[in-house]
């Protein structure tokens, strides 16, 4: 089991100028971070749709690596994206899933079947090309380049210690700093499309 | 035969609306009600087709086409559509998407005895989520899929154009 701040420090040496979606990483993202403007934090939205998103945002911009910090409870609520992902084979797309086995944010129920799913051999059967899975912090940094250096799209379950919030939802710290919108502006100016779709 | 013709949505006109609007992705869960689109979208050179195989998913899937600057349209069923009720929340609404979604009217009939309970409640839905639809029933129609888009940009939330062709779907020449 690793921690899920450990994960996002080992990451942020390899991020370059890849678009990260940090997904419930924004906790601590948001003090790591050297690229805001291309950090896409939109907590929250609706649950299980997080891997289509980094999806398409992956498809619309191909020449550049999008990272996505999956969890495992939203992508087994969207398990289904994981077969379009495979067809399309965005080579720009790189998806680490941040497995805690269970639903941290209500109070720390397990997920269904929780510690006995191998998320990687799902994203294989999927048809992903590339999969990995750690337990341990070491074996991620020792392979964190070689997954980083070659294409997408790559699939990286990673094991970690639950982070568990009973805090009424309306007492928890937010850990987002700005809008979505203003997310969405950031985002454009930083890629140069600002004014498209208005 | 000119009325029976006169009632039909050529999926040649649907896919002219789309490439005015600068479409680049249509994100596609297949109905039986826009069949008749796949085959020409799928040799379209200036549309990448996204295949989903559950509706909400394409609500996510189009959110971040749109968050790279690209300009999705979501070709969905009305069952699929009220399945997708909080995608189309969170993804659509709360990111203040300005998305085009086409959404076969399954069981529409016209003449107002509706049996198909997907037609029934499309309506109703669409209503409680305050989205705006246009329908779109043959060739007449369709300059009502640029209004669509129009209004979609002006007002920077998704906009539906129900297309109601009495189960008959696009129809080619």
């Amino acid at each position: 089991m690793m921690q899920m701040a450990d994960i996002l420090k080992v990451f942020k040496e390899y991020r370059g100028d890849a678009i990260v979606v940090p997904g419930k990483g924004a906790r601590y993202w948001g003090d790591m971070t050297t690229r805001p403007e291309l950090d896409v934090a939109l907590m929250p939205t609706a649950m299980g749709g997080r891997a289509a998103f980094a999806f398409g945002l992956a498809l619309a911009q191909p020449h550049r690596k999008v990272v996505l910090f999956d969890s495992e409870g939203d992508m087994m609520m969207g398990l289904n994206i994981l077969p379009t992902i495979a067809e399309h084979a965005p080579e720009n797309f790189y998806h680490f899933l941040l497995d805690n086995e269970c639903y941290a944010t209500t109070g720390g129920q397990p997920v269904p079947n929780a510690g006995k799913i191998a998320y990687d051999v799902v994203a294989r059967g999927a048809g992903y090309a590339r999969t990995f899975s750690y337990d341990n912090l070491e074996s991620f940094q020792i392979n964190l380049e070689r997954i980083m250096s070659g294409p997408g799209p790559v699939f990286v379950a990673l094991k970690i210690v639950p982070e568990i919030e009973n805090e009424p939802v309306g007492r928890r710290k937010r850990f987002s700093t700005r809008s979505r919108e203003q997310v969405r502006q950031d985002l454009w100016k930083a890629l140069g499309i600002a004014g498209c779709n208005q | 035969m000119v009325q029976a013709a006169e009632a039909l949505l050529n999926p040649e006109i649907v896919l002219a609306e789309l490439k005015k609007n600068a479409v680049s992705h249509v994100v596609w869960l297949p109905d039986s009600e826009t069949n008749w689109l796949y085959l020409l979208i799928k040799a379209e050179p200036s549309l990448t087709l996204v295949t989903v195989s559950r509706e909400g998913l394409a609500f996510s899937t189009a959110a971040g086409l749109y968050f790279g600057g690209k300009t999705p349209v979501i070709l969905i069923q009305n069952t699929g559509l009220m399945e997708s009720g909080d995608s189309l929340r969170g993804w659509g609404l709360g990111l203040n998407m300005p998305v085009v979604l086409m959404v076969g009217y399954r069981g529409w009939t016209r003449h107002g005895v509706t049996i198909d309970t997907a037609a029934v409640y499309v309506e109703r839905f669409l209503n409680a989520f305050g989205i705006s639809y246009y329908l779109v029933e043959n060739n007449h129609d369709a300059p009502r899929i640029s209004l669509a888009f129009e209004e979609a940009r002006k007002t920077q939330r998704p906009v539906t154009v129900l297309v109601g062709d009495e189960y008959h779907g696009f129809h080619p020449h």
